[in-house]
C-alpha cells in the first residue's frame, strides 16, 4: 500500500515499461499489416486497372465490403470465425490478417489511381520502343505512378497505424489495451491518456508532414 | 467443423438491432452536423491573419488527424474525469466524433476554398454583387461541388466509426450486438447480421448522396 486506504498504486517505472512494450507491439502489428496490405493492395490495384470488366467488378465489389463494414466488426467476425472453424490463432495473427486485408482494400484504390495517372501515350511510347508488358510496368508505370500517389499511400499507412488501436477489442495487448489496464490499476486515466495520445501523435505527425513535403516538392 | 450455426436468436433480436441502428444514425448525423460547422470555422481559423485563431485551429486539426478515433473516444469518456467532467457515453461518443470530423472536414474545406481563385471574388464584387450575394451565387456552389463527395465519404466514415461507441458502453448498433452476444454467445451470427446492416446503411447513404448530387449538380459538368 502506497498511501493509506488506497487500493490503487501510483504510476511507476514498471508501468511505463509496460506501456513502452505495448507501444512496440502496436508498431509491430502496424508495420507487418502495412507491408502485407501494400503488397496485396498493389496486386489488386493492378487487377482493377488492367483486368477485364468481370475481374474489375468482382474485385471492386469485394473490396467495397471491407470499406463499408466497421473494422471492429471485421475483427470480431474473423476472430470468432477462425475459432468456429477450429483453427483458433493468437490475437496478433487474426489482427494482422484483418488489418492487412483492410489495408489492401485501401491500397488497391491508391494503386489503381497510380496506374491510371500514367498517360496511355507514355505507355504506348514505351511499348513501341520494344519494351514488354512487364518492362513497361516496371520502368514506366511504377516510377511515374508512384510519384502521383505516394502521398496518398502515406495517408493509408498512417490510418492503418491509428486503426491498429482497434485490435485491442479482440484482446491483443497493444498500446490502447495497455492504457486501459493501467487505468484500472492506477486510476490515473488522464496522465496515461496523455502519454499514449502523445505516442500516436509523435508517430503520425512527422510522417504526415514529410508526406506533405514530398507532395509539394514533386508537384513543383 | 462441428459448429452448429443458430440463427433464430438473431432473427428474434432483429427489431432491437434495427432500433439500435437508428441510434447509430442519430449519433452520426449529430456528429456530422457539429463536425461540419466546426470544420468550417477551423478552415477560416487556419486562413486567419491573427496568430491565436490560426494556431488553435492548426492544433485542433493536427490532433484530430494524428491520433486514433478510439483514443479520442476514450479520452472524452475517461480522460476528462480528471477535470471533474463526466460525459455520458452518448455525449462522449458524439463529442469525439465531432472533434474528429471537424479536423478532417477543415482540410476538405480548405481544399474547396483554395479551388476558387481570388480573382472570381473580385470580379463578382466589381459586378456590383454584395458580399452575401457573392458567397451565395459564386463561392458556395463551387465549394459545395468540390467538397460534396469527400463529405459523403466522411459521413459514411463517421457511421462506421460510431461502432466504437461499443467500447465506451454506448448501445448503438455494435453495442447492442455485443449485448445480445454476451447473452447468447452467438458471436459470429450476431456480428455477421450487424455487418450486413452496416453494409446496407453505407450503400443506402451512398445511393442517396449520388441521387442528391446528380440533382444538385445537374448540367454543370
Amino acid at each position: 500500500m502506497n498511501s493509506a486506504g488506497s487500493a490503487f498504486t501510483n504510476l511507476s517505472w514498471v508501468d511505463l515499461i509496460f506501456l513502452g512494450e505495448a507501444a512496440i507491439r502496436t508498431l509491430q502489428i502496424s508495420i507487418v499489416s502495412i507491408f502485407f496490405g501494400t503488397v496485396i493492395g498493389i496486386i489488386l490495384g493492378w487487377m482493377l486497372a488492367a483486368g477485364n470488366v468481370f475481374v474489375r467488378i468482382a474485385v471492386s465489389s469485394i473490396l467495397d465490403v471491407f470499406r463499408s463494414v466497421p473494422l471492429i466488426i471485421q475483427l470480431i467476425l474473423f476472430d470468432s470465425f477462425v475459432s468456429i472453424a477450429g483453427y483458433p490463432m493468437p490475437a496478433f495473427w487474426s489482427g494482422t490478417i484483418v488489418l492487412s486485408v483492410y489495408c489492401a482494400a485501401l491500397v488497391a484504390m491508391v494503386a489503381r489511381a497510380g496506374i491510371e495517372a500514367v498517360s496511355p501515350n507514355l505507355r504506348r511510347a514505351a511499348r513501341s520502343l520494344g519494351m514488354g508488358y512487364w518492362q513497361d510496368l516496371r520502368y514506366i508505370v511504377w516510377p511515374v505512378g508512384l510519384r502521383a500517389v505516394f502521398p496518398s499511400w502515406i495517408g493509408v499507412a498512417l490510418s492503418v497505424l491509428k486503426d491498429s488501436a482497434l485490435v485491442s477489442a479482440i484482446g491483443y495487448l497493444e498500446l490502447m489495451r495497455a492504457s486501459q489496464i493501467l487505468t484500472t490499476k492506477t486510476q490515473e486515466s488522464f496522465k496515461i491518456m496523455l502519454l499514449i495520445g502523445l505516442f500516436y501523435f509523435l508517430m503520425s505527425y512527422p510522417i504526415s508532414k514529410a508526406g506533405e513535403f514530398v507532395e509539394k516538392k514533386w508537384q513543383s | 467443423m462441428d459448429y452448429q450455426f443458430l440463427w433464430p436468436p438473431v432473427i428474434k433480436a432483429l427489431p432491437k438491432l434495427l432500433d439500435a441502428a437508428l441510434l447509430t444514425m442519430q449519433v452520426s448525423v449529430i456528429s456530422m452536423i457539429f463536425g461540419l460547422s466546426i470544420g468550417l470555422l477551423l478552415s477560416f481559423g487556419r486562413r486567419s491573419k491573427y496568430f491565436i485563431p490560426r494556431t488553435l485551429s492548426s492544433i485542433w486539426v493536427e490532433i484530430a488527424r494524428n491520433t486514433p478515433v478510439l483514443f479520442q473516444i476514450f479520452f472524452c469518456y475517461w480522460g476528462l474525469g480528471e477535470f471533474g467532467i463526466f460525459l455520458s457515453s452518448f455525449v462522449a461518443v458524439v463529442t469525439a466524433l465531432s472533434f474528429n470530423t471537424a479536423g478532417y472536414m477543415a482540410e476538405t474545406f480548405r481544399g474547396g476554398f483554395n479551388a476558387i481563385p481570388d480573382t472570381q471574388l473580385n470580379a463578382a464584387r466589381s459586378l456590383g454583387m454584395s458580399f452575401f450575394q457573392t458567397q451565395r451565387y459564386i463561392i458556395v456552389p463551387q465549394v459545395l461541388r468540390v467538397i460534396y463527395y469527400p463529405m459523403t465519404n466522411q459521413f459514411i466514415w463517421v457511421i462506421l466509426m460510431s461502432s466504437l461507441g461499443m467500447l465506451a458502453g454506448l448501445r448503438e448498433l455494435t453495442g447492442e450486438t455485443q449485448y445480445f452476444n454476451s447473452r447468447t454467445f452467438r458471436t459470429f451470427e450476431f456480428f455477421a447480421a450487424t455487418a450486413v446492416i452496416y453494409y446496407i446503411i453505407a450503400k443506402l447513404v451512398m445511393l442517396g448522396a449520388r441521387l442528391l448530387g446528380w440533382r444538385l449538380f445537374r448540367g454543370q459538368s
